[in-house]
């Protein structure tokens, strides 16, 4: 079990409350500690988990602001127009203009909806999305809890908003929505293997579940290491948040809101705010596990070299929403099966086979794994491409004819009409 | 055990973020799969055809701009050139020289919209559809130029346009034709190479060119099924026939062919506009022979035009008076829609809308 005293967010509240006389606490905390009289160490522990959630629950939705403002900035930028800019420096107080008219809005429950049902779906909705935050390390001794089965933890409440979304779905009692139910329950499902599997090369090298020991064991970051590893986990992770191009469950165009159609107010706003939650929480998971977490170099702080890559990845994402069409269900499906999978299983007999010849890599030796990883990666990316990806000339595919020259004599005969 | 499983049917508009316009579809689905499809529409039937008996020639221009609203520089022209030939009116050149900027314009603007909103309903988070605005954005400003107004131009009248181009209009002309190629470049690297694209259109909804002639659809979706049907080619109106111009054609009648025919038909509409600036003359916009209040004599005239979306065309009745006895729009947006059960069925939910979205209708014209 990891030492709690680790994590110098929870030395510092636990030292202040309590009067301790751990050797650990001496010295730390605020007005030199112990504002608890002795014997009420089990009352510290508990104000320091009240604390800390709470910091961690504002700091998650200050979060999803900040990354609504900066999506919807980003996404100006990217569509040649400005973005929000009117309220606040940069358009900043945006959001909350914006959550403040979410909150004020009229609560509509359809007459043919399960009330309890619609209520608990975007609870349920929320709880995965917030959890996540608990396991991952935001900088050097900077989380709120350290288990030896973080990355388990993460993959098994990651597949619960299957749940929120099928519970809306019966909930509302709309069509649309259980449209949208269906797809995202096959299509998570499916992603679920090569997310997990992808991770199967990652635990190879660091030898724990841990997501701090995965931090501590990347001397060089994992994502150099496994290649393959690293881009299936970004596009499942990427299909497990229905992100663009995977975005069936809520594709505008076609089901309207998907199972979001007969929310409104802050019903709907507790399922955006999951699903930006979801978002960040998965970028920190892609940070923690392959960029190389919180390592940096002096003297920016880690716990802004953590942000920084967060904010790198939610860009990635970002930059994808604005470029890429959606794929249709039975595409996705096949992408996932039919590369993927095998990609992740590649990748993992590579990496198995690496781990033979060096056992415990030191960072030289990690170094050629990289590169032979690499090597794989790129090949494997490109005959895979060449069987799977669509046999596509633009110009040949329509058979576009752009030569044909006018004259008023030689116009070429029309094919005759139907014989009725 | 087999499981249950039965039909699911959803009305699909007329309130759809996608339906362009106030369209409604009554969807059979199983599973994703579309099943049967009812088209409903006249939501947005205001009665054009029957308010044109009641109006002078002139006055009837401005039905035509809202009839098809994204395209009306095209429907003015339709409608003048059935005009001009039921009275007999000889258009002054440089009219029709500025009508033919005009209209090819229109053309690309038309194509603009019709693109984006295809590519919308593919599921792009607004870019393409923003880029085309963009420049649609300029066309719009030139035609603000021409006439004072965006959408609604009511530009045309019979024997020319009711005024010349101002002095600020032609550089301002120049500038769009020497920046558009790239832009057109800018949306092909977005877009047309891009494998999602390919995925989601190559062989969806084709339609052999066949049943399309005996629908009698015609426009973009008729030459992407390699069809060389094009009437400003065919039966020259204008001075088409004193300009060159190539007629992109595609084979593969797919959702992805009649998106690059389009494409292809932007950079043909420029070369256009180029040979118009080159042979326009100076003088008068119409002639001064043309009565304030036209009265053609009795009789009928047909007119087809190439409008963005197909033929258009206006069958006008003259009893002698000042108003037309009987005005009928062949427009081509309705008769467009009427493949849309067959090319749907059998189709994925999702290829629905970039179906409907490919065929560019406009519901201003489908309804009247």
């Amino acid at each position: 079990m990891p030492d709690p005293f680790d994590s110098i967010l929870y030395k510092y509240v636990y030292c202040t409350l309590s009067s301790t006389d751990d050797v650990a606490c001496v010295g730390s905390g605020l007005f030199g500690g112990g504002l608890l009289p002795g014997g009420l160490e089990w009352l510290a522990y508990v104000l320091t988990a009240v604390t800390i959630v709470a910091v961690l629950i504002n700091a998650i939705l200050g979060g999803v602001l900040m990354m609504i403002w900066g999506e919807r900035r980003l996404l100006g930028r990217f569509q040649g127009r400005t973005g929000p800019n009117r309220w606040g420096p940069f358009g900043l107080l945006t959001p909350i203009a914006d959550a403040v008219k979410t909150m004020f809005k009229e609560d509509v429950m359809p007459t043919v909806s399960d009330r309890l049902v619609f209520t608990a779906a975007p609870i349920l909705m929320l709880f995965p999305a917030l959890l996540i935050y608990a396991v991952l390390p935001f900088g050097a001794g900077t989380w709120l809890a350290d288990i030896n089965v973080a990355l388990l933890f993460i993959i098994a409440i990651g597949g619960a908003n299957v749940l929120a979304i099928v519970a809306a779905a019966l909930g509302s009692g709309n069509r649309y929505a259980m449209f949208s139910a269906m797809r995202s329950v096959a299509m998570l499902i499916s992603y679920e293997i090569p997310l997990v599997i992808s991770l199967i090369g990652v635990l190879m090298l660091s030898g724990s579940l841990s997501l701090v020991a995965i931090v501590n064991a990347q001397t060089l970051p994992f994502f150099i290491v496994q290649p393959l590893g690293f881009f299936v986990f970004l596009v499942a992770s990427m299909a497990e948040l229905n992100r663009t191009p995977f975005d069936v469950a809520e594709a505008e165009s076609e089901i309207v809101a998907g199972y979001m159609t007969d929310y409104s107010s802050m019903k709907f706003g507790l399922f955006f705010l999951s699903e930006f939650a979801a978002t960040i929480a998965t970028s920190g998971v892609i940070t923690a596990v392959f960029l190389g977490g919180w390592h940096g170099f002096d003297p920016i702080p880690s716990q802004l070299w953590f942000i920084g890559k967060m904010v790198a990845v939610l860009a990635v994402i970002v930059w994808v929403r604005a470029s890429w069409p959606r794929l249709r269900i039975d595409q996705i499906m096949n992408f996932a099966w039919k590369a993927l999978f095998e990609l992740t299983l590649i990748n993992l007999i590579v990496s198995g086979i690496l781990l033979l010849i060096w056992p415990s890599p030191s960072t030289t030796e990690l170094w050629y794994m990289a590169g032979i990883n690499w090597g794989v990666f790129l090949a494997s990316i490109y005959i895979f491409g060449k069987v799977l990806g669509p046999k596509h000339d633009p110009v040949k595919a329509g058979n576009i004819q752009p030569d044909v020259t006018l004259s008023d004599s030689d116009a070429p005969a029309l094919p005759t009409g139907g014989g009725d | 055990m087999p499981l249950k499983t039965e039909p699911i049917t959803i009305n699909v508009g007329p309130q759809h973020p996608s339906t362009h316009g106030v369209f409604r579809m009554r969807v059979t689905f199983d599973g994703e799969e579309v099943i049967d499809v009812e088209p409903i529409f006249g939501y947005l039937h205001r009665g054009s055809e029957k308010l044109a008996e009641s109006r002078t020639y002139t006055q009837i221009v401005t039905l035509t701009d809202r009839m098809d609203y994204v395209a009306s520089m095209t429907s003015n022209l339709s409608f003048i050139l059935s005009v001009e030939k039921l009275s007999g009116i000889d258009p002054s050149p440089r009219g029709v020289w500025l009508r033919m900027i005009a209209a090819e314009l229109q053309r690309i603007a038309s194509h603009l919209v019709a693109t984006g909103f295809f590519l919308q309903d593919l599921g792009t988070l607004g870019t393409p559809l923003i880029y085309m605005m963009r420049e649609r954005e300029t066309i719009l400003e030139l035609f603000e130029r021409l006439c004072g107004a965006r959408i609604t131009n009511s530009y045309m009248r019979p024997g020319g346009v009711f005024m010349d181009a101002p002095d600020d209009f032609w550089p301002a002309l120049d500038r769009f034709l020497a920046d558009m190629p790239h832009r057109i470049d800018e949306y092909e690297d977005l877009i047309s190479g891009n494998e999602i694209v390919a995925v989601r259109c190559d062989g969806v909804a084709v339609v052999d060119s066949q049943t399309l002639i005996d629908a009698s659809i015609t426009g973009p979706m008729l030459r992407a099924s390699g069809i060389d049907w094009d009437l400003r080619n065919r039966q020259p109106y204008e001075y088409y026939d004193r300009v060159k111009f190539n007629r992109p054609l595609a084979t593969a009648s797919d959702n992805y062919a009649r998106y690059i025919v389009r494409i292809h038909e932007m950079r043909e509409s420029l070369g256009i506009i180029r040979q118009c600036l080159e042979q326009i003359e100076p003088g008068p916009v119409r002639p001064e022979s043309v009565p304030f209040l036209i009265r053609p004599p009795a009789g009928d005239s047909y007119v087809g035009t190439e409008s963005p979306k197909g033929e258009l065309g206006f069958y006008l009745v003259s009893d002698g008076g000042v108003a037309p006895y009987r005005c009928k729009v062949r427009a081509p947006s309705l008769i467009n829609l009427t493949l849309l059960r067959e090319m749907l069925i059998g189709d994925k939910l999702a290829d629905l809308f970039v179906t409907f979205g490919s065929i560019d209708i406009n519901m201003g014209e489908v309804d009247r």
